[in-house]
């Protein structure tokens, strides 16, 4: 056993001020071996990836590699060591080729190693692109290719460092069913090479597919390391969360209200969207499914404004309203939470009340322009306790806050706004099996105190398991609304591939 | 919740204020605590310095004007902005103030209104280059910049404007002495900059100010008009330009078509040395201020040891970086930025 281990991390810790990220972590790595880390949201799985990468140093602990102690001190000492990581979010150049993206930093120089020689890095990189069977033109821009390519580019890069381990932060988040198969192959051929993957991923029916061992944590501490084949998925689940969750709900039948909140008319926009019409009443959640590119994401955001459409009307409450801008979305009382929460919804630099109150600030202030401070910091506490976050207080800078609770930090801001229709876009989107629970209990929570919620979503239990009714899309269009009692996922995907092949 | 998160709550409310305080604020502490090193070390070479004919005098009067559009650029920086075009746009509200307030014979207090509104003016322009054209800051004003230079040499045809002789007490506005033995200039630039702290901490334009710096997109998509709210911080960073003008026609005693290029870096540099980060979403104005003296005593210190001006350019640049670089390596430190 001992010669064929690549890797060993022993009572590794590391403390951010004001928070005990890891504390006396184990895990190793062996060769041809893929290893998973699972653990929710802020369980600290992320900063031991970016420990062993180089990117933050550990408090105390042992890394033994190969046989050595080795302190990484920076990400150029692990890339030399032999271990690379592949972000979830690609740290590719889109303006670049194939090969000059996999050979950043070691280019082919010409004789006088003034000029560069892309002929021969060209070469190299078809060579491995060969050796990896990756159908792939270097000379393509990285930017023009899909992400499923732009992810094997990053495991070309990847691969020739010629390290030893290679560690793939959530590999598939962004990736069709098919491009995940492709991604598995290259996997299993890298373990059949001999290389060592660490493998990090929410996505836990992927695990039985892929996995050899699987290592879970939780708050930071380790749980267990179990084999793949002697385990199950509610295990896993139960490990990672300390308790069990079910995962084939459907929603309680709730007693469903007429009156309708929103009703829209033909929405189209120049681009994709074509005629879509629908009724959202109160205290429902409409559910939105649809195949990736369908339509949903610029649906909701022509409705609410932040993209023109090009016809169609929306009425509140039987009323004509026009909302040309985000703006009058809000004043409608539409809230949209976007599947990019960092991008789209937090300021990730200020506080929890900053958050809080960012679409309310006019009701947190006296006529004179004067900011109240002291109701904003009370309501915080409020929806802090409410919605259960997880921060040492309103005063904590978002960005040292888990996705799960970004995502409640986001929701406690339409709720404070007081939005009686809220546009949720992929709700759990990054957010790990324990808080997505929270989060769907929370959906349901509002649905039945008469919000009425739209809520987006790829993943397709998470639609059958929370929506009232639901709308599937393709290609712009709206293809069906079904009633989730008629509903099952052949019916959803037939409707989404309506217009396909 | 997690027993580590009931610690770390405990930790925070038995914890000492003043010392939670500190650390909170220690990028400004750092800050005056170098401007006390640099003053220290200027009086222990030349004690003259230390005076108060030299502190009022020398330092705290040649800070007014650098020191007012610094203020009014902050709050443009802070939303993640620039504006390059405060310097020329000075001049050019100083020409204008002159030739309204000798051709129309204005008295004092309408002259300094007119100079704070067509300053603000200018910076309701960049505000619609950059919002209702979609140019980047950096363009627009850099566009306005070349435009204000001109125009302020065109409307006072070449020469300076001269104030003094045709308007009585306009000279006082930042020379008189409303508080005996302090120079009103002085009075302008401290209240001014109170003002504009409350207006950036205690305000909703200040707090859409930090907002806008920190995420743009999600701050529209709050419901927020950041269009709207951009025109007037750039208009509120314009006010502060033409009452720069206003005090700087005062200690002049005229309106040189000439003069202005050139100050919206030294108050940018200010604005930066105070701790304000270019990327937007943070920064104080009583940094800036601090930023803005630690460049005023650097010159009159350097020139009071007889150094020569190229070096005192030279030292300048130096400090930009060391405090630049500072406030880096300690953000670093408290995993600020990573």
């Amino acid at each position: 056993m001992a010669t064929t281990q690549l890797l060993s991390l022993t009572g590794v810790s590391k403390e951010f001020p004001g928070v005990k990220a890891l504390n006396n972590v184990h895990f190793d790595l062996n060769k041809g071996e893929v290893h998973a880390i699972v653990g929710e949201n802020g369980a600290g799985k992320s900063t031991l990836m970016k420990i062993l990468s180089g990117i933050y140093k550990k408090d105390t602990g042992d890394i033994v590699y190969l046989g050595n102690h080795v302190n990484v001190k920076s990400p150029l000492e692990a890339q030399k060591l032999g271990i690379s990581i592949i972000h979830q979010e690609l740290n590719l150049m889109p303006d670049l080729t194939v090969a000059q993206n996999i050979f950043i930093g070691r280019e082919n120089r010409r004789k006088g190693r003034l000029f560069l020689d892309d002929r021969k890095l060209n070469k190299a990189a078809k060579a491995l692109l060969e050796e990896l069977d990756l159908v792939l033109d270097p000379r393509q821009k990285v930017g023009e290719l899909t992400i499923a390519k732009q992810q094997m580019v990053e495991i070309a890069k990847a691969v020739s460092y010629r390290g030893e381990v290679i560690i793939m932060d959530e590999p598939t988040s962004s990736l069709t069913p098919a491009e995940t198969d492709a991604l598995f192959k290259i996997i299993r051929a890298l373990k059949a090479s001999g290389k060592g993957v660490v493998y990090i991923s929410h996505r836990l029916e992927e695990l039985s597919k892929i996995t050899d061992r699987i290592t879970v944590i939780r708050d930071g501490e380790y749980v267990k390391t179990l084999n793949t084949p002697d385990t199950s998925i509610p295990e896993v689940i139960s490990l990672m969360v300390g308790r069990k969750v079910d995962q084939d709900q459907r929603p309680d039948v709730r007693t469903m209200s007429t009156e309708v909140v929103l009703k829209v008319e033909g929405i189209s926009d120049s681009r994709l969207l074509k005629d879509v019409s629908f009724e959202l009443r109160k205290g429902e959640i409409l559910g939105f499914a649809g195949l990736m590119g369908a339509g949903r994401t610029e649906l909701a955001r022509a409705l609410i404004g932040a993209d023109p459409k090009t016809s169609g009307k929306i009425f509140l409450r039987g009323k004509e309203v026009k909302i040309k801008s985000p703006s009058d979305a809000v004043k409608s009382g539409i809230g949209y939470l976007s599947e990019d929460r960092k991008k789209y919804g937090l300021l990730l630099i200020q506080n929890v009340t900053f958050n809080v109150i960012l679409s309310s600030i006019p009701s947190f202030s006296n006529k004179l322009g004067f900011l109240k401070t002291k109701p904003a910091g009370a309501i915080t506490r409020d929806a802090i306790k409410q919605l259960s976050i997880r921060t040492p207080s309103e005063n904590q800078y978002l960005k040292n806050l888990s996705g799960g609770n970004q995502q409640k930090v986001v929701i406690s801001k339409w709720l404070t706004r007081d939005c009686d229709i809220l546009i949720f876009d992929e709700p759990t989107r990054g957010i790990d099996v324990g808080a997505k629970d929270e989060i769907y209990k929370l959906l349901a929570k509002l649905a039945s105190e008469g919000k009425s919620i739209i809520m987006i979503s790829s993943e397709l239990p998470e639609i059958l398991r929370m929506s009232d009714r639901i709308a599937v899309m393709c290609e712009g269009q709206l293809t069906g609304i079904i009633n989730n009692k008629d509903a099952d996922q052949n019916k959803i995907m037939q409707l989404a591939t309506k217009f396909r092949d | 919740m997690t027993d580590a998160v009931k610690v770390i709550e405990g930790e925070v409310k038995s914890g000492n204020r003043i010392a939670t305080f500190a650390k909170r604020e220690i990028g400004r502490v750092l800050a005056l605590a170098s401007l006390v090193v640099i003053f220290i070390f200027f009086t222990i070479m030349r004690p003259v310095f230390a005076s108060w004919e030299n502190v009022s005098g020398g330092i705290l009067m040649s800070t007014t004007v650098i020191g007012l559009m610094a203020i009014g650029t902050t709050f443009v920086i802070i939303t993640g902005g620039i504006d390059l075009s405060i310097g020329t746009a000075t001049a050019l509200v100083a020409v204008i103030v002159g030739k309204l307030v000798q051709g129309l014979n204005l008295n004092v207090w309408t002259g300094i209104l007119v100079g704070i509104i067509v300053g603000g003016l200018c910076g309701v322009i960049n505000g619609l280059l950059i919002t209702i054209l979609k140019l980047p800051p950096f363009i627009a004003t850099l566009a306005t910049m070349k435009a204000a230079q001109g125009l302020a040499l065109i409307i006072s045809d070449l020469k300076p404007v001269l104030f003094t002789t045709d308007v009585p007490g306009w000279d006082a506005i930042a020379t008189g002495n409303i508080i005996p033995g302090l120079p009103n200039g002085i009075l302008i630039l401290f209240g001014a900059a109170v003002v504009a702290s409350i207006i950036l901490n205690k305000t909703v334009i200040g707090r859409y100010t930090f907002a806008i710096g920190s995420n743009e997109a999600a701050t529209k998509l709050s419901g927020v008009k950041v269009n709207s709210w951009l025109i007037a911080i750039y208009g509120l960073g314009g006010l502060y330009v033409g009452l720069a003008a206003v005090v700087l026609t005062s200690r002049l005693g005229s309106a040189r078509p000439d003069l202005g290029l050139g100050y919206e870096l030294e108050a940018i540099a200010a604005v930066i040395i105070g701790g304000t980060s270019l990327l937007g979403g943070k920064g104080t104005i009583s940094g800036t201020i601090i930023g803005a003296l630690i460049m005023s005593v650097l010159v009159n210190g350097l020139r009071i040891l007889e150094l020569q001006q190229e070096w005192q350019y030279v030292i300048t640049g130096l400090v930009i970086v060391l405090a630049v670089w500072g406030d880096n390596v300690r953000r670093r430190r408290t995993g600020e930025i990573s």
